[in-house]
């Protein structure tokens, strides 16, 4: 399956967060890689799978099911977005 | 009305592009503008409930007002071809968006950018380029039928070279391959300024891979994969 990257979810982000997050900067929890979440890998299927571009670890998983939403961020060490102090 | 609501969006006007392609403008109410490179989410529904949703990079300027949407017709795709042949105005369908804060260009960064789009990934950089990007492009296209906006980018005087990777024009004397390092290089030798990349999956990462090798910092390149 071909991936896409991190500007396909932003709406599915957006929608979590309180704005866009295609420009926050993520770390890497597997190897300390740190970059745009427009940067990193996403594989579409059951859910959305956003993957380290650097070592393939997993970053975070969304998914919608049974009228809930799941969100699974352990991959992430760290976010950092820009917002009002 | 926030971006992540989903809005009704009705088709104002539908633009054939090429044979396979085409621009549709979208009247959305509340719509409150966007940022040149941005996408929106869309979101079909058939009489029976089953939905499908999609990404389209928003070709207008952010100063031409009600967005409009290039799509090009994907092979056996589900809704692309809806969009590109079946679609009417006055139809409508859900949006929301727009979205993207990366692989966008504002008019605050006044220098000279490179742009780099294959097939469809020319969408997001028109509209970097109808904004007043000091760009220089390098297009990627399977024959002279799947260039968009040929006409327009000629009228506009842009920097545009062109590569044609099946079949060539009558006469075509330029390049007819994939890009490579080696085109690259003779496209544009020196390294530094910003470059936005844009297109398949398989051909972001060949090029971002090329200009990193050619010395390219990483951090000055912008990617965005449609798959």
């Amino acid at each position: 399956m071909t991936h896409l990257d991190g500007n396909a979810v932003a709406g599915d982000l957006a929608a979590i967060f309180t704005g866009d997050l295609s420009a926050a900067v993520a770390t890497c929890a597997g190897c300390g890689a740190t970059g745009p979440v427009a940067n990193v890998m996403v594989y579409e299927g059951m859910g959305e799978v956003l993957r380290c571009p650097d070592c393939d670890e997993v970053l975070l998983r969304l998914m919608r099911a049974h009228g809930e939403t799941r969100l699974d961020m352990r991959g992430i060490k760290l976010l950092r977005w820009g917002s009002a102090s | 009305m926030r971006p992540t609501d989903w809005r009704k969006a009705t088709v104002e006007r539908i633009r054939p592009e090429t044979p396979r392609a085409a621009t549709l403008t979208l009247n959305v109410p509340g719509w409150s503008g966007h940022r040149a490179g941005q996408h929106v989410d869309v979101r079909l529904t058939a009489d029976d409930g089953y939905q499908a949703q999609r990404r389209y990079s928003i070709a207008s300027a952010p100063a031409d007002g009600a967005p409009q949407i290039t799509v090009v017709e994907v092979d056996g795709g589900e809704v692309s071809p809806w969009m590109v042949s079946v679609a009417r105005e006055e139809d409508t369908f859900e949006v929301r968006g727009p979205f993207g804060g990366w692989f966008v260009w504002d008019p605050a960064h006044t220098e000279p950018v490179l742009m780099i789009g294959g097939g469809s990934g020319l969408v997001p950089l028109m509209s970097m380029v109808r904004a007043g990007a000091p760009a220089r492009l390098l297009v990627s296209a399977r024959d002279r039928d799947d260039v968009l906006y040929l006409d327009e980018l000629e009228k506009r005087g842009v920097d545009l070279a062109l590569t044609y990777t099946r079949r060539m024009p009558l006469g075509w004397t330029g390049w007819n391959r994939r890009v490579d390092r080696e085109m690259l290089w003779k496209w544009q030798p020196r390294v530094g300024p910003r470059v936005y990349v844009c297109g398949p999956t398989a051909f972001v990462e060949s090029v971002a891979d090329d200009l990193v090798f050619l010395g390219h910092d990483p951090a000055n390149i912008r990617t965005e994969r449609f798959g």
